[in-house]
């Protein structure tokens, strides 16, 4: 059975129509990108696939749970990585992973097995008693991303997991990512930008472009399909999303994700 | 590496509705706790909030005592408005602590509490809880202080537990008034703007530095829907020897439960338009 069937999702704002008619399904295990530029309605997808915004038309069920109608079911099964920092500075890497276990209603006495698992899966151990907002960009992420598995869900969707992450911190981030599927068997669903990622991390990936899927396939299909079987994803990107760059841009968007790339930089 | 076993509860077991009251309740006090850890590595927060009711005490009491303007009855005028100084505390730091979710917002932390399990009146409840222990902080203030000034306090242990559960669900009323406008207004400087145009009214259309009697009628009709003159009325009776309920404690524990349970189901309905 597939982990993530969505069915023509749709979602609008207004007259806008961020998300328009999308069918997916993801198999258990995938490791799946979502690519396309800014405005292609990637984090639109997440935000409904884990329940944090109701769609407008169409259905999608996520672990087998209806996203609308068995909502708690979702995110009870699902982990999530924002774009944004989701970590807690203000509290040390230990405490942000207790109270993650702890929201999560694990027993108090798998909590702690858990957490030093996580801590030593990630490379954390040594800074698991500092406060985060001392961490560097990369550990930032590697900490939430053990707090969004710490529940083992069957499902982790990542939006732009290394967004602003130097060079050695992103490969770092695929490799944990990676381990998490080879170890529990959870099916990843992430966004990104940057093709080299997609290339690395994923078995499949689609793109989207104003709001539909444009591509789908493994990254050597599409390579296959553009350009008579001799491109690189660059060039398949710029084939199914092209007029992207002339795409009217969000100020605040662009604003948002610098200040935010500035922040775990 | 080895397994553990997979210990999640079936979805369907929290669902029936006991387990759902305990599970809501958990995750309150989960919530709860994260802020008091917060609150932990930052104590210091607490101090500086302690220096505007000291000085309220320490200036404005002496004068108004010395003026003998206010007519407060058998007691003196410091005695008269200690309880009504630390309700105007307890105010200020609840009104003032929506900004905080602003903040966290921004920063995407609220994301993630969003697609997590927590039913979303217990994201909301959790906060105001901890903005209860904020607000009990400043009892350990007043009550030295209004002791020093020769205020007759009430130690009786279950006066004093009054005192605390008073503070506690003022805080709970007026946190979550506050994360219900910051969810509402969702930037910071809205928010400031309309923090400061709440709190001079909230505090000055109440009983908590002169008697209801001495304001004009219109006043007085308005102070009666202000969830503070309650708060105020409670304080009065728990923290004075001798000390009487203008209203009746169980109008104003009914006034503080009801309107703040309100406000925990209205921001907690709101709480998902917040990031979107």
């Amino acid at each position: 059975m597939n982990v993530i069937e969505t069915h023509q999702l749709t979602r609008q704002f207004g007259d806008f129509t961020a998300v328009n008619g999308v069918s997916l399904s993801l198999q258990e295990g995938e490791i799946f990108g979502l690519l396309g530029p800014n405005g292609a309605g990637k984090t639109t997808m997440i935000k409904m696939l884990t329940t944090l915004l109701p769609p407008s038309g169409g259905s999608a069920t996520v672990a087998g749970y209806d996203i609308v109608t068995q909502s708690p079911q979702v995110r009870r099964s699902t982990g999530y990585v924002p774009q944004l920092l989701s970590a807690d500075g203000n509290m040390t890497g230990y405490e942000n992973l207790l109270i993650f276990a702890k929201i999560f209603d694990l027993p108090a006495n798998v909590r702690e097995e858990r957490i030093q698992r996580l801590l030593e899966m990630m490379g954390l151990q040594d800074a698991a008693g500092r406060m985060v907002k001392t961490y560097s960009g990369g550990m930032i992420r590697k900490l939430e991303i053990a707090q969004s598995v710490i529940h083992r869900p069957r499902v982790l969707f990542l939006d732009e997991p290394t967004v602003g992450l130097d060079p050695i911190a992103r490969t770092s981030v695929w490799e944990h990512i990676r381990r998490l599927r080879d170890e529990f068997n959870t099916t990843i669903l992430l966004t990104t930008h940057y093709m080299d990622e997609a290339d690395d991390l994923c078995q499949r990936i689609a793109i989207m472009h104003q709001g539909q899927l444009a591509a789908i396939g493994s990254p050597a299909e599409l390579k296959a399909s553009v350009n008579g079987g001799g491109a690189n994803l660059n060039d398949v990107f710029g084939h199914y999303a092209g007029a992207a760059l002339e795409a009217p841009g969000s100020y605040i968007e662009t604003s948002r994700t610098r200040i935010n790339a500035g922040r775990v930089g | 590496m080895t397994d553990i076993a997979n210990t999640q509860v079936s979805p369907a077991a929290w669902l029936r509705p006991l387990n759902s009251i305990s599970f809501f309740i958990r995750k309150t006090l989960n919530i709860a706790e994260m802020e008091m850890r917060k609150l932990r590595h930052e104590p210091l927060d607490l101090l500086t909030r302690a220096a505007q009711p000291v000085l309220w005490i320490l200036i404005f009491g002496q004068v108004l005592a010395g003026a003998r303007a206010i007519p407060t009855g058998e007691f003196g005028y410091i005695e008269f408005m200690s309880p009504g100084i630390l309700a105007q505390s307890m105010l200020f730091i609840s009104i003032f602590y929506g900004i905080s979710i602003i903040w966290e917002r921004d920063l995407g932390i609220i994301h993630k509490f969003l697609a997590g399990p927590a039913p979303r009146a217990s994201l909301v409840l959790g906060k105001g809880l901890s903005a209860g222990v904020r607000g009990i902080s400043q009892t350990f203030i007043i009550y030295p202080l209004a002791y020093f000034m020769g205020v007759k306090l009430d130690f009786n242990i279950l006066a004093l537990l009054g005192t605390l559960l008073t503070v506690l669900l003022g805080a709970v009323l007026f946190s979550t008034f506050s994360l219900l406008v910051a969810i509402k207004v969702k930037t910071r400087e809205r928010f400031m703007g309309i923090g400061q145009f709440m709190t001079m009214p909230l505090f000055f259309a109440s009983n908590a530095i002169y008697p209801i009697e001495m304001m004009p009628g219109w006043l007085q009709a308005i102070s009666r829907f202000n969830p503070l003159t309650y708060v105020v009325d409670a304080l009065r009776t728990f923290m004075l020897a001798g000390g009487e309920s203008h209203f009746g404690l169980g109008t104003d524990f009914a006034v503080l439960i009801l309107v703040s349970a309100l406000f925990v189901w209205w921001a907690g309905r709101a709480y998902p338009s917040f990031v979107n």
